[in-house]
């Protein structure tokens, strides 16, 4: 089946997003990227120390796949678009992650500073998927700042609660003509099928893979339940009525 | 609104009578709770919790694996002086020791933070002792402006300052503060620390706000384990920090867990046994979740090796205590405490890795 994501020009066919944080190492994360596949993965530059001879990120994410640079650590728009031309100018591909969190309890996103990055970093020529709280209003603000993907949290980052803002994030999906990418907060593989039987685009997960005992086989556990998901999404179509029951059998004309 | 006034609250709170009443089905009901509120915390420090520590230390690990993953932040101390017109009680640098005095200029200097630049070492605590007519807020700026560029992240542990000398260190390059109330008691503080500057109780205790205000993004709080009954003490230490991170939202606010040794004739008037301060790590976790835990090397391997399965997320590696301590140039003095972990910094890389740790040298870059 022929079922490339598109974002910027460029066709995913693993719909499963890693970020790079977290993990007990480098290794591990790597075998976690190639047990996946995923085509995809975040990066924080806070974490990159160039003069550094004891970490070397980079040399552990395979050539093949995209490295995208999150904005880890930022607080506000300008220090998310310092880090943005900060990676870009270390050489880094265009593309962002923008993270402007101000709330280190509950690692919440501020979403009016995350337009207004948005705004500067795609004037500036980069591919910004922007993360932020589901909220349409600001869902649509980032559209036409001319984001490439939007990415709506499913609960706080690290909680592993699931996709709690559900209903926030179908409204987006129907109203907001770009991809949708639900990050944070995915806690199991099951969470990421849901999140791709409710029409996302792709999920992003860090944490849970990261965390868990064996990283590289929860992110294989991870890229299948994201397929599955998009594969039901795509045989189901639209999302069913629950309200109403459906007997399995025609009861018309049976009864006299 | 400020954190006196929180303490204020507490002056005739008594301790021994909310321990006394807590029974187990109390501490049950605390660990099936999600989130812990100030008492829970408190009832977490107490004797009754003891028995459920391995369930507490259990919590911890999730706790902290969800917030921090498996990255353990590596610093080290970078002693600049040790001049100190401060009289406390129990501390290796204060005035009436007769003990070598120096503080690194110039070459000296550079060559400190060479030797510990090639150790790896990326996130760098500077410290002084509370001079100001020796290291006044001028020289330890110009200190840190001299040496930023070899590391990524450097904090100060100096003495308490006003706003705009935070800002002035800020803008030399210090992104944060550490600094321990010693005890949150006032009576005991003003024993300890009799005819000194040091103490102005208050000023001391306002100090992580001013810092913060200044526009540094990190601070860390802490209270000298052994000075006061340990539960009061650190219970104060944990809503401190609570207070900073509600005020301050964007910051990164930590606790350290220093345990004052025996020193000289000095012998700590509460001493803190090993289950005590595991307690102290992994009750704070329960409470803050996303508050950085910090350990030294006052601490034995052995026992730092085991603490940081129970919510660690920095640990010093390699520390020197003396002032031109990794330079080793005829200036060295003696240190501040005793180090017990000797450990070299790939020492400690690779017990973290062996257990599935991964050592993080730099976690913030100023841009």
């Amino acid at each position: 089946m022929n079922d490339y994501l598109e974002i910027a020009g460029k066709k995913f066919s693993n719909r499963f997003f890693l970020g790079t944080g977290k993990f007990g190492s480098l290794e591990r994360m790597k075998e976690a990227i190639l047990r996946s596949g995923t085509e995809l993965v975040t990066v924080a530059l806070r974490r990159i120390d160039p003069d550094s001879p004891k970490c070397d990120i980079l040399s552990f994410i395979p050539p093949s796949v995209l490295m995208m640079t999150n904005t880890s650590g930022a607080r506000t728009a300008s220090e998310a678009i310092k880090i943005a031309k900060l990676a870009r100018a270390a050489g880094a591909p265009p593309w962002i992650k923008i993270e402007v969190i101000p709330d280190t309890r509950y690692l919440l996103p501020d979403n009016d500073e995350t337009v207004k990055a948005t705004e500067a970093l795609v004037r500036e020529g980069f591919v910004v998927m922007p993360y932020f709280s589901p909220d349409l209003i600001i869902a649509r603000r980032l559209r036409d700042a001319g984001a490439a993907s939007v990415m709506p949290l499913g609960s706080p980052i690290g909680s592993g609660k699931g996709i709690k803002t559900r209903e926030l994030i179908k409204i987006i999906i129907e109203e907001i003509d770009l991809p949708v990418v639900v990050d944070a907060g995915i806690g199991l593989p099951s969470h990421a099928a849901e999140a791709m039987e409710l029409g996302a685009a792709a999920v992003l997960v860090n944490t849970a893979v990261a965390i868990a005992e064996n990283p590289p086989a929860m992110a294989e556990a991870f890229a299948l339940a994201t397929k599955a998901g998009r594969i039901a999404y795509l045989c189901s179509g639209a999302d069913s009525f629950a309200s109403t029951a459906s007997p399995s059998s025609p009861v018309e004309g049976t009864i006299h | 609104m400020n954190f006196a006034e929180i303490l204020e609250k507490y002056k005739s709170f008594d301790f021994e009578a909310f321990f006394s009443k807590l029974t187990e089905k109390d501490i049950q009901k605390i660990l099936s709770k999600e989130r812990l509120a100030e008492f829970d915390f408190l009832a977490l420090l107490s004797p009754v919790a003891e028995k459920f520590i391995d369930i507490i230390k259990g919590r911890a690990r999730i706790l902290t694996r969800r917030h921090f993953g498996r990255t353990i932040a590596l610093y080290a101390p970078l002693y600049l002086s040790n001049y100190c017109v401060n009289e406390c009680v129990y501390c290796g640098f204060k005035r009436s020791i007769k003990i070598k005095r120096h503080k690194l200029e110039g070459t000296e200097l550079l060559q400190e933070a060479d030797s510990l630049a090639k150790t790896g070492i990326r996130n760098v605590l500077v410290l002084t002792g509370e001079s100001r007519k020796e290291s006044p807020v001028s020289y330890i700026a110009d200190a840190i402006s001299t040496i930023s560029a070899k590391f990524a992240t450097m904090s100060i542990e100096v003495y308490p300052m006003e706003i705009d000398e935070y800002r002035q260190l800020n803008l030399a390059g210090a992104e944060g503060i550490t600094l321990y109330q010693e005890t949150y008691d006032r009576k005991l503080y003003a024993e300890y620390h009799k005819n000194c500057p040091k103490g102005n109780f208050d000023f001391r205790l306002e100090a992580q706000q001013r810092a913060l205000e200044s526009g540094m993004r990190s601070a860390n709080v802490g209270a000298l384990l052994g000075l006061c009954e340990f539960r009061k003490d650190f219970f104060f230490t944990g809503l401190h920090a609570d207070f900073l991170m509600r005020q301050f939202p964007a910051a990164e606010i930590g606790v350290a867990v220093p345990r004052l040794n025996a020193f000289g004739p000095y012998i700590p008037l509460f001493p803190v046994s090993d289950l005590n301060l595991q307690q102290c790590i992994v009750a704070l976790r329960n409470f803050l979740p996303s508050a950085g835990i910090s350990l030294s090397t006052r601490e034995r391997p052995q026992l730092r090796d085991f603490l940081v399965d129970c919510g660690i997320t920095r640990l010093s590696a390699g520390s020197r205590t003396g002032v031109g301590g990794y330079a080793e140039f005829e200036a060295k003095t003696e240190g501040q405490f005793d180090v017990h972990d000797t450990r070299s910094v790939e020492e400690i890389v690779a017990m973290l890795k062996a257990k599935n740790y991964d050592p993080v040298f730099t976690d913030w870059r100023r841009i």
